[in-house]
C-alpha cells in the first residue's frame, strides 16, 4: 500500500530566521498511527502545522492521498498542545463547534440536529466526560480539557488525527491513563495517526513505527518499528518488543543530540581559530 | 496577627457555626459589615459633612442637603426633572451608540491590520488631545443649537475609551485559537462572528461602561454652550439665577442618570459574560 499522508522533503524556516525543520521527510500509511520524537524546539509543532496546512513549507510538499495540501481541509482533526476551547462555550457546544464552520453542516446527515446531538452525547461518553456537558472550560481540569478537544478533532471523523503532545501538561500517571485511552478511541475511530511527543514511552505505546527527530532543525534521525499487537496496556511495557524499541528510539535520539553538540562545538572552534 | 483581629476572628467564627454566615473566607465581622453597608455609610458620612458645612454658608453659596432634596422632590414631581433628564439622555444615548459603532468600525481594522494601525492610530491618539470643551463651539456652529452638535460631541467623547478597548480585545486572542479556527476551515464572517465577537466582547463592554458615563458628561458640556433643555441647561439657567439649589439639583440628577447607565452595562456585561465567573 503507497503511503496516505506524506511530508516530502519539507524545509520550514519562520520569518524570524529561525530554521525549524530540515527535509524532513515522513510517510504514513492509511490506518497506521506514526509517532514523531524529538527534543522540545526539534520542530515538532512546525511539522504538525504543515501537515494540518495551516503554514506552507519553504521547501519540499505535503501530500494527502496525492493531492498536495496547500490549506488546511476537513480531512483533518487535530489536537493542538494545549486544549484551546473557547471559554464561553460550555463543553458540548465546545464539541459541536466543527460542524458550525467551513462548511461543515452540509456535511451533517440532512436535517439531523438529533444526530448531531446524540454524536457529541456518544464523544463525551468515550472521552469520560460524562456529566461535564454543560460546564465550561473554567471548571475543567486540564486532563479534562484536553480530553474535551480530543472529543471535538473527532466529532467530524475525519479521517488523520494529528496529536500535539496532547497529555504533555499532565502529572505521569494522568498521562498513562489517557494515553491507553487515546489507543482505544483510536482504534474505534479507524483513523491515520500521527502523534509528535518527546515522550519515548507513549510514543511506543501509541505508535506502530517511530519516526525519531534530531534538534532543531528538525532532521529524520532514523526509524523505529514497534511489533506490539493491539489493543495495547501498559503490562506490555516489560515485553522484550517494548523494551527493544524504547531502547533504539533512545540511542537514536541520543546519537543525534550528541552529532549537533559535536558539530556546534566544531563551529566554535573554528570561529574561534579565525 | 494582633490579638483584636484573632478575638474578632474568632467572634466571626463563632457566628458561622451558629448559622449566621454561610460563605467562606468573608473574612471579620466587621469586614462583613464594611462590605455591606460601606458605600451608604460613607454616602450619609459625606451627607452629615455636607450638612455641617452648609451651616457656616448663606444657601445661595451652599444650601445644606435637605432643602436641595426638598427641591429635587419638588423639581421631579412638577416633571421639570424629567423633562429635562430625558433630552439630555436623548443626547448621550444616541451619541453613545454613534461613538461605539464608529469606535468598532475603525478599531476592528486597526486591531487586524498593521497597515490600518500605522494609518490610523496616530490620529485616534492625536484626537484625544484635542480638549472637546474647545470643539464644543464649533460644533455648535456647525450643527446649530439643536440635537445633532450634542450627539456628535458624545460620540467623540465616548470614542477613544472604547476604541482602545475594542483594539485590545481583539488583540488579546490567543493566536492558538485562529490557528484552531483556521484548521477547521473557518471562513472570515465565521471566525469573525464564532471567535473574534465573543473573545472581544468582556473588554469591549468595559469600554462601553467607561464611555456611558463619559457620555453623559459630553452631553452636558454641550448643552451648556446654548440650548433651552437638558440637565445642562438646568445646571446653567441655576448658575444665572445664583439658585445653588438648582444647580446642586441639576448635578445630582446627572450623577443618579450616570449610575444608571453605568448600572445597565454592567448588567448586561454580567449577563453576556457570565461564563468568566
Ligand atoms: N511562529 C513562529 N515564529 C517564529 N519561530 C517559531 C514559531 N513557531 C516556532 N518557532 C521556532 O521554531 C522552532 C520549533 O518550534 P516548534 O514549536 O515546532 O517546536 P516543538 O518541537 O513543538 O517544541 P515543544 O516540544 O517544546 O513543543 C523553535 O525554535 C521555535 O522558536
Ligand atoms: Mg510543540
Amino acid at each position: 500500500m503507497s503511503a496516505y499522508l506524506i511530508a516530502d522533503a519539507i524545509s520550514v524556516t519562520y520569518a524570524n530566521g529561525v530554521e525549524a525543520l530540515r527535509r524532513f521527510t515522513l510517510e504514513v500509511k492509511r490506518g497506521e498511527f506514526v509517532a514523531v520524537v524529538g527534543p522540545s524546539g526539534c520542530g515538532k509543532s512546525t511539522l504538525l502545522r504543515a501537515l494540518a496546512g495551516l503554514i506552507v513549507p519553504s521547501a519540499g510538499q505535503v501530500r494527502l492521498d496525492g493531492h498536495p495540501v496547500t490549506q488546511p481541509s476537513h480531512q483533518v482533526g487535530m489536537l493542538f498542545q494545549e486544549p484551546a476551547l473557547l471559554p464561553w462555550r460550555t463543553v458540548e457546544k465546545n464539541i459541536g463547534l466543527p460542524f458550525e464552520l467551513g462548511n461543515n453542516a452540509s456535511r451533517l446527515p440532512p436535517g439531523d440536529a438529533t444526530w448531531l446531538r446524540r454524536r457529541i452525547a456518544d464523544l463525551i461518553q468515550l472521552v469520560g466526560l460524562s456529566g461535564f456537558e454543560r460546564a465550561y472550560p473554567r471548571e475543567l481540569s486540564g486532563g479534562m480539557a484536553q480530553r474535551a478537544a480530543l472529543a471535538r478533532a473527532l466529532v467530524t471523523e475525519p479521517p488523520i488525527l494529528l496529536l500535539d503532545e496532547p497529555f504533555g501538561a499532565l502529572d505521569a500517571l494522568t498521562r498513562e491513563t489517557l494515553t491507553a485511552a487515546l489507543e482505544g478511541i483510536w482504534r474505534a475511530s479507524h483513523t491515520t495517526g500521527v502523534l509528535v511527543t518527546h515522550s519515548i514511552p507513549e510514543a511506543v505505546f501509541l505508535a506502530d513505527r517511530i519516526v525519531v527527530s534530531t534538534p532543531r532543525p528538525g532532521q529524520v534521525s532514523g526509524v523505529v518499528e514497534v511489533p506490539l499487537p493491539r489493543p495495547r496496556a501498559w503490562e506490555m511495557e516489560r515485553l522484550p518488543e517494548f523494551v527493544e524499541a524504547m531502547q533504539t528510539a533512545r540511542s537514536l535520539l541520543r546519537a543525534a543530540c550528541c552529532a549537533t553538540t559535536t558539530a556546534e562545538t566544531g563551529r566554535d572552534v573554528t570561529a574561534r581559530a579565525a | 496577627m494582633s490579638a483584636i483581629s484573632q478575638a474578632s476572628k474568632l467572634r466571626s467564627g463563632a457566628q458561622a457555626s451558629s448559622g449566621a454566615q454561610g460563605k467562606h473566607n468573608a473574612g471579620p465581622r466587621w469586614r462583613i459589615w464594611a462590605m455591606r453597608m460601606g458605600p451608604a455609610a460613607l454616602f450619609m458620612l459625606f451627607v452629615a459633612a455636607w450638612h455641617l458645612a452648609s451651616l457656616r454658608y448663606p444657601p445661595f453659596i451652599l444650601p445644606g442637603p435637605a432643602p436641595v432634596a426638598g427641591r429635587f422632590l419638588a423639581e421631579l414631581f412638577s416633571g421639570a426633572l424629567l423633562y429635562h433628564t430625558g433630552a439630555t439622555l436623548s443626547e448621550a444615548l444616541p451619541g453613545l451608540l454613534i461613538g461605539a459603532l464608529a469606535a468598532f468600525l475603525l478599531g476592528y481594522p486597526i486591531a487586524k491590520s498593521r497597515l490600518a494601525d500605522r494609518l490610523l492610530s496616530p490620529f485616534i491618539v492625536a484626537s484625544q488631545g484635542i480638549p472637546f470643551i474647545a470643539i464644543a463651539p464649533l460644533l455648535l456652529i456647525w450643527f446649530g443649537p439643536g440635537a445633532a452638535a450634542k450627539i456628535f460631541l458624545c460620540a467623540i467623547v465616548v470614542f477613544f475609551p472604547i476604541a482602545v478597548n475594542i483594539i485590545a480585545g481583539i488583540r488579546s486572542i490567543k493566536p492558538l485559537l485562529r490557528d484552531l479556527f483556521r484548521s477547521m476551515s473557518a471562513t472570515h464572517w465565521e471566525t469573525f462572528v464564532k471567535l473574534e465577537l465573543p473573545a472581544a466582547l468582556p473588554m469591549s463592554l468595559t469600554g462601553l461602561r467607561i464611555g456611558a458615563t463619559l457620555s453623559m458628561i459630553g452631553a452636558i458640556t454641550a448643552e451648556f454652550l446654548g440650548t433651552d433643555r437638558g440637565l445642562g441647561f438646568l445646571i446653567n439657567q441655576g448658575r444665572g439665577l445664583y439658585d445653588t439649589e438648582l444647580v446642586l439639583v441639576g448635578i445630582t440628577a446627572t450623577v443618579i442618570t450616570a449610575l444608571c447607565i453605568y448600572g445597565t452595562v454592567r448588567l448586561a456585561e454580567q449577563w453576556l459574560t457570565g461564563y468568566h465567573r
